[in-house]
């Protein structure tokens, strides 16, 4: 079953680092979570060893709001990889900054993406791409 | 380590063809850049004892600096593989110079050749862009970027031209007055890929959309092609066949990792970077002839000038119209035509330009900055996060 899934989805996937791996757990708990220092309350993305604020190593895999803005924004007209066909495109890809501070790269979906524009509040949705993947997504949300 | 102002300089320069060259080497393209670089200087190969290479992510080999100083029969005492993306050839430059000073070579040959045009990887099923176009070598965040169907270089200058429109209302033709001042440099240099193709604002304003805000000529080309330059001691410099170029100020600064952990995308490492150098010349962006700025993109032109201190942070757009940064004009940017027209070598020929420039009489007459006696060369790469900076000069002190 779960090899059925991966099969139909043809784009990329995650490949897990060690590091990441707790991000993409908690993606497909539908409940996302983010490092934050326990010493110096720092929240930490991308995931690293050690907070780069404090150098802490104490790093709490913790729940976010789920809730933030369009940092920045752009829309792909080009498509990158033969697993992107003309049905996927134009598309949205967005920088969005979380309420937390931390800033994360995700498609804001639920909206043509000419129509995202920076400042935009928006909020997570989760794509549940395979059985053993979640994509974490954005939509817009009223202010 | 003291001050290396005027101690070093670049003595020789070598480029090969450039464009699209199925069927030649990766290994052959680093080889025929060195030896055209090594003859230009007047060495014999014997008399290097030091290369750089910045490994082809296309064609990705071990402890690459040492295949190529054997393929060249150099049994190197100093060699390296450095890895700052197109940072990596101004940065060579300083490391040679500071290999040199700590002792550990006489001269060093600095060079960078890519099939990137012909030796395009398939992407296998489900594999990321990213290591896709990396030849299987991570950025370190694909992870969190691959899924959601973006490329590192393209995505992180489209979110960093996004945000300095939104900043700054730069818009779209001052992007493309960009491409088209580098595409008129590369109509006047016949080594150019777009030697032939003219550019025109309409055209740029007509052509397709890639990744928005960024069309199809605010992109650097996909090149095949090799360039590399020697550096030795200025001592030595004045002994050889060219007019040397001396190094006169170095700087280099990586601000970020990620575009996720940027503090802003408007304002890139050369802010700090350049600073140095000019510091270390005792020169400021007044006193430049020229400049040689990596241009992966059009955006990255814009931000660079701002941060090397020719304008103001925001009024990039302004100042790169009505012919400014064209040759003749108050500041000619590329006059090779850059990685958007001329081949992108990952900012190495940003380097054997500005040297061609500064010697006077290697380029065509009408590409000639006239007088010119100070230029400076950027290196930017990784996700718009590595920087390096160069001033070069003519004159010693």
């Amino acid at each position: 079953m779960s090899t059925q899934s991966q099969y139909k989805y043809t784009k990329p996937l995650p490949e897990m680092d060690p590091e990441d791996r707790p991000y993409w757990q908690s993606a497909k708990e539908h409940a996302l979570k983010v490092q934050r220092c326990d010493d110096c309350g720092a929240w930490n993305f991308p995931p690293r060893p050690l907070c780069r604020k404090c150098q802490s190593a104490k790093l709490i895999w913790t729940k976010v709001s789920g809730r933030g803005h369009v940092y920045s924004s752009t829309t792909q007209h080009h498509p990158i990889l033969p697993s992107y066909t003309k049905d996927d495109l134009p598309y949205n890809v967005s920088i969005v900054e979380l309420e937390e501070g931390v800033r994360v790269i995700s498609n804001v979906v639920g909206c043509p993406p000419d129509q995202v524009k920076i400042g935009m509040p928006v909020e997570i949705v989760y794509d549940d791409v395979t059985d053993q993947v979640t994509l974490p997504k954005y939509k817009p949300r009223a202010n | 380590m003291g001050n290396l102002r005027g101690k070093y300089a670049i003595v020789g320069v070598g480029e090969t063809k450039v464009g699209k060259l199925p069927g030649i080497g990766t290994l052959t393209l680093h080889v025929e850049a060195c030896k055209k670089a090594i003859d230009d200087a007047g060495l014999k190969v014997s008399e290097i004892d030091g290369l750089l290479t910045n490994q082809p992510l296309h064609d990705p080999f071990r402890t690459y600096s040492v295949v190529v100083a054997h393929s060249m029969g150099i049994k190197p005492d100093y060699s390296l593989d450095l890895g700052l993306g197109g940072a990596t050839p101004v940065a060579m430059a300083q490391h040679a110079a500071m290999a040199i000073d700590a002792g550990l070579a006489t001269a060093v040959v600095c060079v960078h050749a890519r099939n990137q045009a012909s030796l395009h990887l398939l992407p296998k099923q489900g594999m990321g862009v990213t290591r896709a176009y990396h030849g299987g070598v991570r950025d370190g965040c694909e992870d969190f970027e691959d899924p959601y169907g973006v490329m590192s270089g393209p995505g992180h200058h489209s979110f960093a031209a996004a945000r300095h429109m939104h900043e700054f209302g730069t818009t779209s033709k001052q992007l493309g007055a960009v491409a088209v001042a580098t595409r008129k440099h590369a109509n006047m240099n016949p080594s150019a890929t777009m030697y032939s193709k003219k550019l025109t604002l309409e055209d740029h304003q007509k052509s397709r959309m890639i990744i928005e805000p960024l069309r199809l000529p605010d992109c650097s080309l996909m090149s095949d092609g090799g360039a590399a330059f020697v550096v030795t001691s200025a001592e030595r410099a004045r002994n050889l066949k060219k007019k040397p170029v001396y190094i006169m100020g170095m700087g280099n600064h990586q601000p970020f990792a990620s575009v996720m952990d940027a503090e802003t995308l408007t304002t890139l490492g050369g802010a700090v970077s350049s600073k140095m150098a000019y510091k270390m010349a005792g020169l400021g962006p007044k006193d430049m002839d020229f400049a040689q700025i990596y241009d992966c993109f059009t955006i990255t032109t814009l931000i660079t000038l701002e941060d090397y201190g020719f304008c103001k942070k925001g009024e990039g757009g302004a100042f790169v119209e009505g012919g400014r940064i064209e040759i003749g004009g108050e500041l000619p940017v590329n006059t090779h035509g850059g990685l958007l027209s001329h081949a992108h070598l990952e900012g190495m020929t940003h380097v054997t330009e500005a040297v061609k420039q500064l010697r006077g009489g290697d380029v065509e007459p009408e590409r000639q900055v006239k007088d010119a006696e100070v230029g400076v060369v950027s290196g930017h790469g990784g996700y718009a996060s590595t920087h390096a900076s160069l001033v070069l000069s003519n004159r010693p002190s």
